[in-house]
């Protein structure tokens, strides 16, 4: 046999409950039982749900999809730390054996202005969208672009806008920052396109344009926490907020200015 | 009917810039007047929704997560296949093209899967233009890397994140179109029918996943491009969400539904560990460059592994095909896991799993090395079963991953019904009974960027100025419908949750329409399924409202139309009584337990038109033969 475990665990939950945008919300709480160490923390609460609905009560809502670690979509808060105790993972992909009969457990959506809660666990994250439509893009039609070995990239460099690219927008870094700052989303996506040849054309207009956008989104301002990078699931590093300060100071001194209608919050903030 | 796969007369090579000459042109300042609408944010999706905007054509695009950047093509790990050549290993077009209708078993279109591989060049090039990061050599060209199915480096990507890097490309192409107001988007939006007009598609009826309202949108031309039906087994590799409704909507207005049993499962999955189990996660097949897979001799010997001597152990991939060994197609490896646990021989919890030993491997190259090549993957792998694989063998198990089968389309990505596309995994038609790895990514790249762009436009160009708005009865009649179906499954108030009956659908399609499928099975299936499907509409329960964001309800819609698709499924492997690809009936096999196809009966295409009514749906079989002009069909062998 495999080595799985197979104690189980009986766990308190406190969770947010909130049925929708304009109401109020309370914390509720509910025994977990039999919760087997191998569970992932998502698939805890399903067990949950499920007994919930059984006893005719709403199951509580929360958002996930590949439950792999890569979409993006899930994410809450576990005793107040974006995606929970284990750092450098994604909700979906915690595991139970993190946790030990008898603990109470605190559960709660991102919180942020910018990030305006849904139901339940489930918040509205749209206002990333909207920075990188601001101009998180390299502007090539399809059909126009050259041989792709003709641009040749230097493998540090490529490697460096990889771990920019890595950002799955979940949104942990937002939550944890006690200003509810978006600087590392940003500045990731700033950094991916800004280090490789192809994003060189927009670099400075498009710097200027997601953080302008940004800021209209009712995010906070960044006074180097460096909480985001300590629960960021992919682990993205806070030098790019740096880099990202030092590309919006120079499209300053170049005279750049935010392209018409960027700015404008759709939103929530 | 007369299915009409509309390929053009003349030499492969030639025919598809032969076609795109003919095809009728939408001038610059018409295109404006043409609003299409997109289903599907993926790779499919959203590069066919960028490509259009970028042309001038007002789309709206829609998808049920809370935003484009995450739809499943993110999890998509290995890579992407072109034939540039850039090793100078030999690569072609034609060996591509060859490859990929050997490799899907000689169930694939010909025209078609040429068409994929001649473009598969520019989405190198448009993706490395957009700044995927892909994986590069130091003097700042492409990288490649080698596939199964192949004997050349033809894969590109960039770590095992090559799907994520893709859809971020076309998810910020995307995003232009959005900030200039070509393409408007409704995330958290479900497609629940699609309305046809006079036998043409003019729209969708749609539900807002957090308000509940049912609205109408009109176009000019609607395309799906929502995915695979992989979710049927409830457990897969595919996301939670991932579903067969607006696919399967299309298919109750007529739309035909190809192949349907064509389903690919994956062997090197991490096993279930519980009843609790949601889903399932891949392992990249490169283990199985350096694993060894084997089981105890002895049914069910419950030691751990690291007790059981040498010559205890049944390595048999390697007794059975010592040529290719461990690295036997996915397919065979799948089946023969199967046969092993069957016998009882299986390891782990329940016994559903396979031991892939790695202790060979770092005796003879290190730990180092190992940790160079697997690193991540390892790691992923003690994340999820807390075991250490360096030091215990991995358990693996195989699971439902891709299905080729879905919606029937002619050569130019259109369904029989005029007017409605389907793209990426959606649709049928590149990979017959098996896909190649990385040939996934190509295909969704292809449909969107290179190949819908021209088609859509050679149809809409011929209906000009012929609008319809959503105040048309079919909409009205359509959105009432949809409400009601709403209405229905929130009153039946049982006693069973979706997940239950979920579970249990997905049980029975494993067990009799999953690696291995034979007559009787199918029949008990076709049985046990329908009956099933009358308990969940009478004995379902999902709490709260309709007018608000419920999970339960949208699953349940979801899981309503899987127990249709189950259905349907079975019909099809039991009308296709021969082995091919991924579809294996236990009565043809070859002397060596391969899938043994029957050409001479079988060389079509399975196109199902549905018909009854809701409480009993029936099916009427249509055909496309296929022929093989360039690639001569022959039997696999991998001893």
């Amino acid at each position: 046999m495999g080595g799985t475990s197979s104690a189980t665990m009986n766990l308190k939950l406190h969770v947010w409950r909130q049925s929708g945008p304009q109401s109020g919300g309370e914390m509720v709480t509910y025994e977990a039982r039999d919760v087997s160490p191998d569970m992932s923390f998502l698939e805890m609460l399903d067990v949950v749900n499920e007994r919930l609905i059984e006893a005719g009560n709403e199951p509580i809502a929360f958002d996930h999809d590949c439950r792999e670690g890569i979409c993006g979509m899930c994410g809450m808060m576990i005793n107040g730390v974006a995606h929970g105790p284990e750092g450098g993972t994604t909700t979906c992909q915690l595991h139970m054996r993190h946790f030990e009969d008898g603990d109470e457990v605190w559960i709660e959506p991102w919180r942020s202005a910018a990030f305006p809660v849904v139901k339940d666990l489930v918040v509205d994250r749209s206002a990333f969208d909207r920075i990188v439509s601001a101009g998180g893009y390299i502007s090539v039609n399809t059909g126009s672009a050259p041989d792709a070995n003709e641009i040749p990239v230097p493998k540090v460099d490529a490697d460096q806008a990889f771990d920019a690219a890595a950002c799955i927008g979940c949104g942990a870094c937002v939550a944890q920052c006690p200003n509810g700052a978006a600087q590392l989303f940003t500045s990731a996506k700033v950094a991916h396109l800004g280090v490789l040849p192809q994003g060189q054309p927009e670099r400075w207009q498009r710097v200027m344009d997601m953080v302008t956008q940004m800021e209209a989104e009712g995010f906070g301002g960044c006074s180097n926490h460096y909480e985001c990078e300590a629960v960021c699931p992919k682990e993205i590093s806070t030098d790019f907020i740096a880099r990202m300060n030092r590309d919006y100071l120079k499209a300053t001194a170049k005279g750049r200015k935010a392209s018409p209608g960027t700015g404008q919050s759709i939103g929530n903030g | 009917m007369a299915l009409d796969s509309k390929v053009p007369v003349g030499d492969i090579e030639t025919k598809w810039d032969d076609y795109r000459f003919d095809l009728k042109l939408v001038n610059p300042a018409n295109k404006r007047k043409f609003d299409v609408i997109m289903v599907g944010t993926g790779l499919a999706g959203g590069s066919a929704a960028a490509t259009l905007a970028e042309l001038g054509y007002n789309v709206k695009a829609f998808c049920f997560q809370d935003s484009a950047r995450r739809a499943h093509s993110i999890a998509a790990q290995g890579g992407i296949n072109a034939a540039k050549n850039y090793q100078n290993d030999g690569d072609s077009v034609f060996r591509l093209f060859y490859d990929t209708v050997k490799g899907g078993d000689f169930r694939s279109r010909e025209a078609n899967v040429y068409r994929l591989a001649q473009v598969s060049v520019n989405i190198i090039d448009q993706c490395a233009a957009q700044g995927v990061p892909f994986a590069r050599e130091y003097g700042g060209t492409l990288a490649n890397r080698s596939f199964g199915g192949a004997q050349v480096s033809r894969t590109f990507y960039a770590r095992g994140q090559t799907g994520q890097q893709l859809l971020l490309g076309c998810y910020s192409a995307l995003s232009r179109q959005v900030q200039r107001g070509k393409v408007k988007m409704y995330p958290r939006t479900e497609m629940l029918d699609v309305v046809i007009v006079d036998g043409r598609a003019r729209g969708i009826v749609v539900r807002d996943l957090i308000t509940g309202r049912v609205t109408s949108h009109a176009a000019d031309a609607v395309v799906l491009a929502t995915g695979g039906y992989g979710n049927v087994f409830y457990l897969s590799t595919n996301a939670k969400g991932s579903n067969v409704t607006a696919a399967w909507r299309a298919h109750k207005r007529g739309a035909l539904f190809a192949n349907p049993c064509y389903t690919q499962i994956h062997p090197t999955c991490i096993p279930v560990s519980g009843d609790y189990q949601s889903k399932l996660t891949l392992m990249s097949e490169s283990l199985r460059n350096d694993g060894r897979i084997w089981v105890p001799k002895k049914a069910g010997d419950e030691r751990p592994p690291n007790q059981i001597p040498e010559d205890e152990r049944d390595y048999y991939l390697e007794r059975k095909y010592p040529s290719f060994g461990n690295l036997v197609p996915r397919d065979v490896a799948s089946r023969n896991a199967k046969d092993v646990c069957d016998e009882g021989r299986g390891v782990g919890p329940g016994g559903l799993g396979v031991y892939l030993d790695f202790k060979d491997a770092i005796g003879r190259m290190g730990r180092k090395a190992i940790e160079e090549r697997y690193g991540n993957l390892f790691q992923m792998y003690e994340k999820i079963t807390g075991e250490d694989p360096y030091e215990v063998p991995m358990r693996i198990y195989p699971a439902v991953h891709y299905t080729m089968g879905g919606l029937w389309v002619d050569y130019n990505l259109m369904t029989n019904v005029p007017g409605l596309y389907a793209i990426g995994e959606a649709n049928f038609s590149d990979h017959g009974a098996n896909r190649l790895g990385a040939s996934a990514l190509m295909q969704g790249l292809a449909d969107g960027y290179f190949v819908l762009p021209y088609t859509i436009g050679d149809y809409v160009s011929k209906h000009m100025g012929d609008k319809i708005g959503t105040d048309h009865a079919a909409f009205r009649d359509a959105e009432a419908a949809v409400a009601e179906r709403v209405d229905k499954l929130l009153s039946i108030q049982g006693e069973r949750t979706v997940d239950s009956f979920h579970r249990e659908l997905g049980r029975l399609v494993w067990e009799y329409c999953g690696m291995a499928r034979s007559e009787s099975g199918l029949e008990t299936a076709l049985e046990k399924i329908p009956a099933l499907r009358e308990e969940f509409w009478s004995n379902l329960k999902v709490l709260g409202t309709g007018d608000s964001l419920n999970q339960s309800l949208e699953k349940a819609g979801r899981v309503a139309d899987f127990f249709e698709l189950a259905e349907l499924m079975c019909r099809d492997a039991l009308d296709r009584d021969e082995s091919c690809g991924g579809h294996f009936r236990d009565e043809h096999q070859t002397d060596e337990g391969e899938a043994k196809r029957n050409d001479e009966d079988y060389q079509y295409v399975s196109a199902w038109e549905m018909g009854g009514d809701a409480s009993s749906p029936t099916w009427k079989l249509h055909k496309e033969p296929l022929e093989f002009d360039y690639v001569k069909p022959s039997q696999r062998s991998y001893k």
